[in-house]
């Protein structure tokens, strides 16, 4: 049981005053931003990543990941009361917690989705805690060749997985590795689509491009849905929150459905939001009474609530022990372990103990501490909703334009967070996944450097992806994702012409 | 989004398939322009491995492929697509988001974050909120006032300033 020697071991590193103290503020800033329309768990990060430079890592990442976790809890209040989801990943709790609210049961809907958000992180860090070591261990043995498979089995289960069209998906992935190939090649240094731009030299940030696309896009699409906060208004008390509990024991079920289906979209780069959609699916699909969802049906909370967060924890299975993130929030951590000096990947695990463990041990603390703050807070994040909007829209694009500007002190950041806003609403209106284009551009140098690597092991022979099991399956399962669409379309291509060869009898 | 097409009234927009075939033509550009680059340094293999252009090509085209088909799929389907990108009340809404945010961006290189920022949280409450020019002028000289405080005192990270801040000797 090594794990948990290590795992007390982390709580050693996890539970001292200051570090404790930035867990707090890190859940208090993001349930504000979880709340806050334009200002989401990846942004949010991202925005404050340059404050924490000067940090010592360990704190630092404390303070990021609890910023996460209050996101994902804070998602929830604003879907509830407000029928806004606040996060993308709590669109499919609006469905059941609205309706819940409108009936007066706005408590219980609350309590039942923050304890669903609590039980699928728990599960989630569990799974963490036992599988990023074994598959640290396993993935020490891997070489360039392994690591462009498993990167490639990223990519191309975004294709295969997601909902947006398959050809959409694949192009913005391509200009996600596009932009992360504009200036200097580390190879040969030499410059690559700069144009002769200075400012192009150091490339496209990654962070700017968040900031852009989940900030400026998400307060362009807000103003466009039109914003009418007209919100229920909540109080918690200890005894709902009892009674609550009490009724929750019955979805057992649920909680385990909702908690797999999270697991596996997080570490499989699917994120929280398709897997709240996948939770909230197979909890209605599984239920004797269809027809009391969307009615303000309590499981049709929990179900949402354990998949995302599940799913949002998970994520950072993958990006501890691979160096691969599950989920754009996952890519700013990611981000900021490399801006630190820390290399993510198996090595993390023998090199960094105290900072790995301690960040799983803040992971269990985060979420519990995040379900009492939670819990005694709500009234307060409501009221901060009801804020006029004129104010808080404002507020938010200077925030934005701060954040950008910090990552590099650069003017030059701040236009560019404007262009990746726009395309980010243009994307959204459009169908484009956004997820792929960030994922891209954050992998996209070591993609290619691993893919350099093999070819030079191989002098330029692709069959060395094909050359041992391990790579092999790897790029099989990728292939097999990547065409998995044009299967489904192949299909029904088939079934038509079929049904119309009926039709001409 | 329903079916709605053309006519006046509050259910008129714009069209999705305008967009699309933009979003698309822009891509399959970027797409030309990374395959022109990685041609410009070398896509073939050097005498110590592949030269820069040789990931960014097959990039290059797949996006170009991908992003054909996308545009090719808007053409075909020119005449039938009748779906909606937004209504016109609601593009009107975006602009109002949109212009002044621009117009707040571009004062950024010449006057610094700070006071384009109380400006810009100034304007909004005016025009979309009602506001007295006290809370107006409190609210948007507070909050840059406040990411003074916590970037510059506490953190020392240094904020883009403007003449203004150089006059008033911060």
């Amino acid at each position: 049981m090594d794990e948990i020697n290590s795992l007390m071991q982390g709580f050693g590193v996890a539970l001292t005053l200051p570090n404790l103290g930035f867990m707090m503020v890190g859940l208090l800033l993001g349930i504000l931003i979880g709340v806050l329309p334009g200002l989401g768990g990846a942004n949010g990060v991202a925005i404050l990543l340059p404050l924490t430079f000067s940090m010592n890592p360990t704190s630092a990442i404390i303070m990021l990941s609890c910023i996460y976790w209050g996101a994902l809890f804070g998602g929830a209040i604003t879907s509830i009361l407000f029928n806004i989801p606040g996060e993308p990943w709590s669109v499919a709790t609006t469905f059941d917690g609205y309706p819940m609210a409108q009936q007066g049961r706005a408590a219980e809907a609350l309590t039942a989705a923050f304890t669903s958000s609590f039980v699928g992180a728990l599960f989630a860090v569990l799974a963490i805690t036992f599988l990023a070591p074994l598959l640290a261990r396993f993935a020490l043995e891997f070489g360039p060749p392994e690591f462009f498979a498993v990167q490639m089995l990223t990519f191309c289960s975004f294709v295969g997985m997601s909902k947006e069209p398959p050809m959409k998906t694949l192009a913005v992935m391509m200009l996600g590795f596009a932009l992360a190939a504009v200036g200097m090649d580390t190879v040969t240094g030499q410059l690559r689509m700069t144009f002769g731009f200075t400012e192009l030299l150091k490339g496209f940030d990654f962070l700017i491009a968040v900031i852009g696309l989940f900030g400026i896009g998400e307060i362009l699409t807000t103003m466009e849905e039109g914003l009418a906060f007209k919100g229920k208004s909540a109080k918690i008390n200890f005894r709902i929150v009892w009674q609550t509990w009490g009724q929750l024991f019955q979805y057992w079920r649920t909680f385990i459905r909702s908690v797999l289906i999270g697991c596996w979209m997080g570490i499989t780069p699917g994120g929280a939001t398709p897997a709240s959609f996948m939770g909230y699916g197979m909890a209605r699909r599984a239920a004797k009474d269809k027809d009391a969802f969307g009615k303000g049906n309590i499981e049709g909370v929990v179900a949402p609530e354990t998949a995302a967060h599940a799913a949002g924890t998970a994520a950072l299975l993958p990006m501890l022990t691979l160096g691969i993130p599950g989920s754009p929030t996952a890519a700013v951590l990611l981000g900021g372990l490399l801006i630190w000096g820390l290399q993510p990947g198996p090595l993390l695990f023998v090199e960094q103990k105290d900072f790995v463990w301690g960040l799983i041990a803040s992971m269990y603390l985060g979420n519990i501490v995040g379900l009492f703050v939670v819990l005694t807070t709500v009234p307060w994040w409501a009221a901060i909703l009801r804020i006029p909007f004129p104010v808080i829209a404002p507020v938010i694009i200077f925030i934005c334009a701060v954040g950008a500007y910090t990552v590099h002190s650069s003017i030059f950041d701040v236009v560019m967070m404007l262009v990746f806003g726009v395309l980010g609403y243009l994307f959204k209106k459009l169908r484009y996944p956004l997820a792929p284009l960030v994922l891209a551009l954050v992998l996209g140098d070591m993609a290619e450097s691993s893919f350099r690597q093999s070819m030079l092991m191989s002098q330029g022979n692709v069959n060395i992806f094909y050359a041992n099991w391990l790579v092999g399956s790897l790029m099989a399962v990728a292939i097999f994702l990547l065409f998995l669409p044009a299967w489904g379309a192949l299909k029904n291509l088939l079934r038509k012409r079929e049904t119309n060869a009926h039709l001409h009898q | 989004m329903s079916q709605e097409t053309e006519g006046a009234g509050p259910g008129a927009g714009l069209r999705r398939r305008g967009p699309e075939a933009g979003v698309a033509l822009l891509l399959l550009t970027a797409g030309l322009v990374v395959i022109y680059d990685s041609l410009r340094v070398g896509i073939e293999w050097a005498d110590d491995g592949p030269r820069a252009g040789y990931f960014p090509f097959y990039i290059g085209c797949i996006l170009v492929l991908s992003s054909g088909w996308n545009l090719a799929r808007t053409l075909l389907g020119w005449r039938q697509d009748t779906k909606m990108f937004s209504q016109w009340s609601e593009l009107r809404d975006v602009g109002a988001m949109l212009g002044p945010l621009t117009v707040f961006i571009c004062a950024v290189p010449f006057l610094g974050l700070y006071l384009p920022g109380a400006l810009l949280i100034g304007f909004f409450m005016r025009r979309h909120g009602d506001f007295g020019w006290l809370t107006t002028v409190s609210v948007s000289m507070g909050v840059p006032l406040v990411f003074f405080l916590i970037f510059e005192r506490w953190f020392l990270v240094p904020l883009a300033k403007g003449p203004v801040e150089a006059w008033l000797g911060l």
